[in-house]
């Protein structure tokens, strides 16, 4: 087993150093001078040289591959030029959002994804079957951006006055806030890198920080902000997840140790659930770290649409206002987070499945 | 249960008059009768023909120019809900089946010219990310050795990023625009490409009539592209189908966050996210072109899969 997980981790090495070189590729290939981008257009020749001074950009192209790979290995992700703020911070602030939303999204995508799967196989060809797989077929069609917005109109126009009505932009009402749980609980932490960064970020988890600090208004609030958000979030992945659910649990379902298990006078429900269902699991686990990438993606339309300043929003405006140090950091943190889930989801399976440690 | 029912599914097979029949089935009638069979796959194919005939008589179904602007013309005020005289709108009033955008034009007519763009996209974008794909898979698979291996590891980096993402930062160094959004999905999906040919090239170059070709003094490229590329064709084809559908979805998100086709050009994409804003005033605007897209996705993933089936029928029964 550890064999294994050292040989996966170091599997990924390769690739996150791809990772970093094509993000370097591409910020070197946006068209326009850096200095220009960073000083404006009526910077002098002698601050651009200064510029490029401190920037490493007179060194040759191999040297600051060098210079850019080290920054990055130190955690160093430069400055927005939009901000003028070291990229880490604005990271801070917006990287909890978007994992807040992804895995409630997720969570839904599961809850409802796998029981409709296995109702479906159980139940095959019958009219719950039918209807299942229309709605998955549709599901894995839907333009998130397009059923967010409908959504948005449904809840928060159609459903105006009703105990339905749910808010269709925004992380809180306007007027509440989250006090974050380090100034609740009167810690002193001085403003900086270390400490600070880290309960920083934590209490930017506005569901995390509101349990903590007990301020259920706040999670209350939070909540039903996030729910329509997740919910056109979840749609692919959920309806990806019972499509695969339901073939996987078909095909145990014509096993022979199935069959025993009937025979022998097992109840269906502990057939289905223990002898089907668990030997079923392991295509599902693939599908969902094959879907996050589509979370992740979909992550930036989700929050395009419901106004919430995450990840993939301001990754959306750094494009629009051509602000690279933004661009490649946020481009290097979604992918690295992307094949980490991955590598998570190999070991996840080789503990599903002794078949694959063993060889 | 299960077996029973197998069972009764196969004696009738063997008493079937067709399977009786002295003429011989081909491989290609079967996947044609099983494809046929399958009630998803005809809505499918039902669907997509629609779209396509939609996209050919464009200019006969579509009652404006998509881009005309109707001020002046008409009476008509923009984002104007849908009048439809069928359902009681006043026949003094002009018809607009779908309603008028932002710039008071016809949104009816902009969806009907906007099936053709999806289409272009669809076919496009995959052409290019088959030719490349294939070929690259193709080689590596064939090659072996340090090409196989530095491809392979390309392959796997880019598919480290989410596709979108990927295609959002490819556009933000190309520019945006409908071109630059095609190259840039076309570039995301030629991993899933070339990794389909590359197994299926390393299963088939190990067969007999590889091999015979190969003793009878086959050139190594007429060996790639006449013995074992028609033969790793299937799975080509299913992915193919799937990535249309996909390309569509993502032309259309690109389009949406304005990277893709640009106003005034009718595209699906580019319209809901122009009049995204008015979704509480005017949710029309937003509804059918939304509703296209999805229709035509529908429709290709549809495709795709009944043609898995029929192509392989060893997953035919569980999916």
């Amino acid at each position: 087993m550890l064999q294994y997980i050292t040989r996966r981790i170091l599997l990924a090495v390769p690739v996150l150093f791809g990772i970093l070189l094509v993000t370097f590729i591409l910020g070197r290939l946006i068209p326009g001078d850096p200095c220009t981008a960073a000083l404006g257009e009526h910077a002098t020749a002698e601050a651009c040289e200064r510029f490029a001074k401190e920037f490493g950009l007179d060194q040759p192209i191999l040297v600051q591959l060098g210079i850019y790979m080290g920054n990055i290995l130190r955690g160093d992700f430069g400055e927005s030029i939009r901000y003028s703020r070291p990229v880490t911070l604005i990271l801070i602030e917006r990287l909890p959002m978007t994992i807040e939303l992804s895995t409630l999204a997720l969570i839904l995508a599961l809850l409802i994804g796998i029981p409709a799967g296995i109702i479906a196989a159980v139940r095959h060809n019958s009219a719950t079957d039918v209807v299942t797989m229309v709605g998955a077929n549709v599901g894995v069609s839907m333009p998130v951006f397009w059923l967010g917005l409908m959504m948005a109109y449904l809840f928060a126009i159609v459903l105006k006055d009703t105990p339905f009505w749910l808010p269709p932009s925004g992380r809180l009402t306007a007027g509440l806030t989250a006090t974050p749980f380090y100034e609740h609980y009167g810690w002193q932490v001085e403003p900086g890198p270390g400490w600070f960064y880290l309960l920083e970020f934590l209490s930017n988890f506005y569901i995390f920080n509101s349990i903590v600090t007990f301020n259920f208004t706040v999670l209350k609030d939070a909540i039903t902000h996030l729910i329509l958000p997740a919910l056109a979030l979840c749609t692919i992945p959920m309806a990806i997840i019972a499509r695969m659910t339901r073939s996987s649990v078909l095909e145990v379902l014509g096993m022979d140790y199935v069959r025993t298990a009937r025979a022998k006078g097992l109840r269906e429900r502990i057939v289905v659930i223990k002898h089907a269902f668990r030997n079923a699991l392991l295509p599902v686990v693939t599908v969902i770290g094959l879907s996050l990438g589509g979370l992740l993606g979909g992550a930036v339309l989700t929050e395009t649409v419901f106004s919430l300043a995450g990840v993939g929003r301001i990754l959306f405006e750094a494009i629009t206002a051509r602000d690279y140090p933004v661009i490649q950091s946020f481009t290097i943190v979604i992918a690295t987070g992307y094949v980490a889930i991955n590598l998570l989801v190999d070991l996840a399976y080789a503990y599903l499945d002794p078949r694959i440690r063993l060889t | 249960m299960t077996t029973l029912n197998q069972q009764s599914e196969f004696v009738p097979t063997i008493l079937d008059p067709e399977a009786l029949d002295s003429r011989p089935i081909t491989l290609w009638g079967l996947v044609r009768r099983r494809f046929f069979r399958r009630k998803s796959a005809m809505v499918g194919l039902g669907i997509l023909g629609l779209l396509i005939l939609t996209a050919i008589f464009a200019p006969a179904i579509a009652p404006y120019h998509p881009e005309q602007v109707l001020i002046g013309v008409e009476q008509v005020r923009k984002r104007q809900a849908p009048c439809i005289h069928l359902l009681g709108c006043p026949t003094d009033q002009p018809q607009h089946l779908m309603g008028l955008d932002g710039n008071v034009r016809d949104q009816f007519s902009r969806v009907v010219y906007g099936s053709r763009f999806s289409l272009i996209i669809g076919f496009t974008t995959v052409t290019f990310a088959i030719l490349v794909g294939a070929t690259l898979g193709g080689l590596a698979g064939f090659l072996g050795g340090w090409f196989d291996d530095i491809v392979m590891r390309i392959m796997d980096v880019l598919l480290a990023f989410p596709s979108l993402l990927l295609a959002i930062a490819i556009v933000a160094v190309l520019g945006p625009g409908l071109i630059n959004a095609l190259l840039a999905i076309g570039i995301v999906s030629i991993p899933a490409y070339a990794r389909v040919v590359r197994a299926s090239v390393l299963m088939v170059k190990e067969m007999d009539y590889v091999s015979a070709s190969r003793a009878l003094g086959a050139a190594p490229l007429s060996l790639l592209y006449n013995r074992i590329l028609p033969n790793a064709l299937t799975p080509l084809i299913v992915q193919g189908t799937l990535g249309i559908a996909s390309a569509i979805l993502d032309a259309a998100a690109l389009s949406f966050l304005g990277l893709g086709a640009q106003p005034p050009t009718p595209e699906w994409g580019s319209m809901l996210g122009t009049e995204r804003n008015q979704v509480f005033t005017a949710p029309h605007l937003v509804f059918y072109p939304g509703l296209a897209i999805m229709l035509t996705v529908l429709a290709f993933n549809l495709l795709g899969d009944g043609l898995r089936d029929a192509l392989d029928p060893r997953l035919a029964h569980v999916s």
